[in-house]
């Protein structure tokens, strides 16, 4: 019984890890094609950090998601409390709204962009890449945060009323160190799908700014080079990183709703 | 004695349902006030309203003689305990309670001696370092008590506090709360449905129905003269006997027919031949016969269950004529052997004088 458990664990890892451990495999090895293994080497790393235009799609798209998550998440924030704490007209149609925006197929949303940006006259590189991943992240981090400010126990904000709390303070007091691991999460959701979009970049971005996912893209429509499977290990070491972190962040999360 | 709050002709709805109407009351320095009701009717609403929480329709409300409705709930001299004691689950205990303080810019040595003091008052001084998650439910209720009463509030507001806990520790908070009030002297709004607690915790009792006072008095004069039959029921158990009026004398005596058999009742209300009326008794008023005495007016009935309760024996009694009493009688020294059986015969009496006698409303 045991080991029929084990084979069972051990084949789901190997249906889901062989395709990436092939490719991990293959940044270290010296055979060039990757069909057969040739050697340990390091050398596709040093390949790759030598490959400026690769370098510089990396560095872009770091810059676009970093900048993306931050302003999405900070959006999201406000939009969330805003939702949550206050009855105004069309608040229903606000939380509907970014529901549907969610459920999009990427490629709608990127036409409409396009077609938005090329009517507004806007260029398309740096800003139109931004304003496009701000917004689709932004119904990600709403839905995100909306979820954790759902679980407070409502009270709690008229406590801090009753304790002498203007609503400045409880802002900053109560409702922002309370949703810190919402942000974070947020944050963090954010930055991946705005790292790892291919759709939507590839309409909104010009040549005067490749993004990592698109310059991938098109090294391979010729071959997959060696150098993209050490940039593609080095991904996966960051996306391991990332899902460490925010499970670290669900666990104090899990803490804190024990008291409400 | 002075009081510190007055309440005039408070009235409050929501969606078309009126939850308090003309609602008047005063609260007096250092009571402790229990709002008693069946939940609905309207208890928590006005602690809110009181706490700033929610806005009245009408009347008025003074805090030591100045308005209180014009200020908002952070301006308050008042504060709230919480049923769901609402801590703040980033803070530690020692930050929950400074919250308040904080607010008011007190820092340093004054900040660390109230909070202290007030952690010390409940008990808790020894945990300021935990978090809420790290606490049991009786310890978050003591640092939700400190984290009010640090702030040295007029009046103290508590929202059925107790609800959540277990029978046990329940009886030592009521204790406890109790105490706590004697030290600091200041007035407890305490709303609860329990009746047991706010008979033995309280200065005062006020009933409520559906948004009005059903019965303001001590303790004592609810359960022991309530005023209508609603107050008579919500509170303790209680036996009905349905009767009406045959005369009226001038010395607070009326005769009353109760199954056909007249008795002579002591009253201080008002009644008119042919009235109808019930009496009330209380199960520990009751007295059980085993023969029928010959000097007293006795109602047959037969043992329909008996529960032993250590101090006290419990028994149903159904009579011949329908109703089904309940009597509680205390163990007698000399009589080791008092038990009765299921089905055995008695006849029931009262101690003369301790009916209640009411107009029937139904």
């Amino acid at each position: 019984m045991n080991i029929l458990r084990l084979f069972y664990f051990a084949g789901i890892f190997f249906y889901l890890y062989l395709p990436i451990s092939v490719l991990v495999v293959n940044a270290f090895n010296l055979n060039k094609y990757g069909m057969k293994w040739g050697g340990f080497t390091f050398k596709w790393f040093t390949a790759m950090l030598g490959n400026h235009s690769l370098m510089e799609a990396a560095r872009h798209s770091v810059v676009i998601a970093v900048c993306a998550a931050s302003l999405a998440t900070m959006i999201g924030a406000l939009a969330a409390i805003g939702l949550n704490r206050y009855r105004f007209f069309g608040r229903k149609v606000i939380q509907g709204t970014s529901m549907t925006l969610m459920m999009a197929p990427d490629i709608i949303l990127a036409i409409a962009f396009l077609v938005l940006f090329v009517t507004l006259g806007i260029g398309l590189g740096f800003w139109s890449l931004l304003f496009s991943h701000i917004t689709f992240c932004l119904p990600f981090a709403i839905m995100t945060i909306t979820g954790r400010l759902q679980d407070f126990d409502p009270n709690i904000l008229d406590a801090a009323r009753d304790l002498g709390a203007s609503e400045k303070n409880i802002l900053a007091r109560v409702i922002l160190p309370m949703m810190r691991p919402a942000l974070i999460s947020s944050w963090l959701l954010a930055f991946t799908l705005s790292l790892d979009d291919v759709i939507i970049s590839s309409f909104v971005t010009g040549p005067s700014y490749d993004v990592l996912p698109l310059k991938i893209f098109s090294m391979v429509k010729v071959g997959v080079k060696p150098e993209v499977n050490a940039l593609a290990a080095l991904l996966v070491l960051l996306s391991l990183a990332l899902v460490i972190v925010s499970q670290l962040m669900l666990k104090e999360k899990k803490n804190h709703e024990n008291t409400i | 004695m002075e009081s510190v709050l007055s309440i005039g002709g408070l009235g409050k709805s929501f969606s078309g349902q009126q939850i308090l109407q003309d609602f008047d009351l005063e609260v007096k320095a250092s009571e402790f006030i229990t709002l008693l009701g069946p939940s609905g009717c309207g208890k928590t609403t006005l602690l809110r309203i009181i706490a700033g929480f929610e806005k009245p329709d009408t009347g008025t409300i003074l805090l030591d003689g100045k308005n209180l409705l014009s200020l908002p709930a952070e301006k308050r001299k008042l504060n709230t305990v919480f049923q769901s004691y609402a801590l703040f689950p980033h803070l530690t205990v020692f930050n929950n309670v400074a919250f308040g303080l904080k607010i008011k810019k007190i820092n340093g040595r004054e900040l660390e001696t109230r909070v202290n003091q007030a952690l010390e008052q409940v008990k808790m001084n020894d945990f300021s370092a935990r978090y809420p998650h790290q606490l049991s439910g009786g310890q978050q209720q003591r640092v939700a008590m400190a984290r009010a009463i640090v702030n040295r509030p007029r009046i103290l507001l508590l929202d059925e506090p107790l609800s959540a806990l277990d029978a046990r520790l329940r009886r030592e908070m009521q204790l406890e709360l109790k105490k706590l009030q004697r030290e600091l002297g200041i007035s407890f709004i305490f709303v609860t449905h329990d009746q047991e607690e706010a008979l033995s915790m309280s200065d005062r009792i006020l009933v409520m129905q559906e948004g009005r006072i059903a019965q303001l008095g001590t303790p004592r004069q609810v359960y022991e003269e309530p005023e209508n039959l609603y107050v008579a029921r919500f509170i303790g158990d209680i036996n009905f006997f349905p009767g009406k009026i045959s005369t009226v004398s001038d010395s607070g005596q009326v005769e009353v027919t109760i199954f056909g058999r007249q008795i002579t009742a002591h009253t201080q209300r008002q009644f008119q031949p042919d009235d109808k009326v019930v009496l009330l008794l209380r199960p520990e008023d009751l007295r059980l016969y085993e023969h029928p005495p010959k000097e007293i007016k006795t109602f047959a009935g037969s043992i329909v269950e008996r529960s032993y309760r250590g101090s006290t024996l419990d028994t149903l009694v159904r009579l011949d004529d329908g109703p089904l009493l309940t009597a509680c009688e205390f163990f007698d020294e000399d009589d080791p052997d008092f038990d009765y059986s299921v089905g055995e015969r008695v006849y029931v009496s009262w101690v003369k004088g301790w009916e209640v006698v009411l107009p029937d409303e139904n």
